[in-house]
């Protein structure tokens, strides 16, 4: 059995760690409202975008189409665009993250495919590194900024889309974690590039005039949808690593009010099993006399 | 009767009004929007639109970069990458 002093000593560090945790969880649900507010804010945009895009892309089909919206003809080279958080302590989100994107590697390499992988956010790099070494096709880093924004999906756009131009890949899918409350962040697959073709078009009667032309404003509007959709992305990823780390954090506070319950009960009982044996031999010494 | 404007960026819906006209700098050239116009696609260069609320009021101007126009019979929306 620990001495006395030992479970005195595990006890602070239960508490100073509780602490810590407590302070995290407080400071996730603070920032988990701003994340959410600004996933809210952010709706709109690419809510209309989606729905220009849709009634352009009914129009503009064939072989008119650009790049972005036809694909290159072929579908061998896939890559996995994977979002990821800077930091830890949030659960099981990494690691459902990377798990849904094996699951899809693998799915794709099964049906004898290349996979290439574009890593946002530190967390993915090591997990992923350790089962496709050689297939990190290039890691974004988006731990230097506060609040990852817009510029920083315009800078990750600009380098798909400059991949793509350069023929380094055929089809994208992007990978990032949905925030449906603090307690759900579903890992979501979705194809990125080409653009996929837009199910509902609202075909509207009316003559629509367009200026320049239908295929330059679409010219002009795939980059800046593919642009929207890594914004969205980085949005919910930010919502859901606050969201996941609120919970994850109490969980790890309510375990360390646990621990502490135990220790304390444990110490107390070592403390009276002291008191006790010192009277039992300061009474028997008595009795001998 | 007034004209439904919006001007959104990624980062949040800037102006939702009921304005008379909107004047917008397009790719190619600039044109104005009153109510009933007929539907309407059109880049937009980067500059500033006018919003004219009554007629005779002066104009308020938005600087816009990036930005994208589409009018429909809902009226007019102005998407941009940066507004403001």
């Amino acid at each position: 059995m620990a001495s006395l002093k030992e479970l005195k000593g595990r006890i602070g560090s239960v508490k100073s760690t509780q602490k810590i945790t407590k302070a995290k969880q407080m400071v996730a649900a603070a920032k988990l409202r701003k994340a959410q507010a600004a996933a809210e804010a952010a709706r709109p945009y690419a809510e209309r975008l989606g729905a220009v895009m849709a009634s352009l892309a009914s129009k503009v089909s064939g072989d008119g189409a650009p790049k972005l919206l036809a694909g290159t003809g072929s579908d061998q080279r896939n890559l996995i665009v994977l979002v990821n958080t800077d930091k830890g302590l949030c659960g099981g989100l990494n690691s459902n993250l990377v798990k849904a994107a094996k699951a899809k590697a693998m799915e794709l390499t099964a049906a004898g495919k290349n996979v290439q992988f574009y890593l946002v956010g530190k967390k993915g790099r090591a997990p992923i590194r350790r089962d496709y070494p050689k297939q990190i096709a290039e890691n974004f880093d988006t731990s230097t900024v506060r609040n990852p924004g817009f510029a920083e999906a315009e800078a990750i756009a600009a380098q798909l889309v400059e991949m793509y131009e350069a023929g380094q890949f055929d089809v994208a899918h992007l990978i990032f974690p949905q925030f449906k409350s603090a307690l759900a962040q579903d890992p979501t697959v979705a194809q990125l590039i080409p653009v996929p073709a837009p199910a509902n078009a609202a075909a509207s009667s009316a003559v629509v005039e367009y200026e320049p032309d239908e295929e330059s404003i679409l010219e002009e509007l795939l980059p800046r949808y593919v642009k929207t959709q890594l914004f969205v992305a980085l949005l919910e990823r930010e919502a859901s690593e606050q969201g996941a780390s609120m919970t994850a954090m109490d969980n790890a506070t309510r375990n360390a009010g646990d621990l502490i319950n135990r220790l304390t009960i444990e110490y107390n009982r070592s403390r009276q099993a002291a008191i006790t044996t010192e009277l039992v031999e300061i009474i028997s010494g008595a009795e001998a006399l | 009767m007034a004209l439904h404007f919006e001007l959104v960026t990624p980062e949040k819906l800037i102006r939702s009004a009921e304005v008379y006209q909107v004047v917008v700098p397009g790719t190619e050239g600039d044109f104005g929007v009153l109510e009933g116009h007929a539907p309407f696609m059109s880049t937009v260069r980067d500059g500033a639109i006018q919003i004219f609320e009554t007629a005779t009021s002066a104009p308020e101007s938005i600087p816009v970069v990036g930005g994208f126009a589409e009018v429909n019979e809902r009226g007019l929306t102005v998407l941009a990458e940066k507004a403001g």
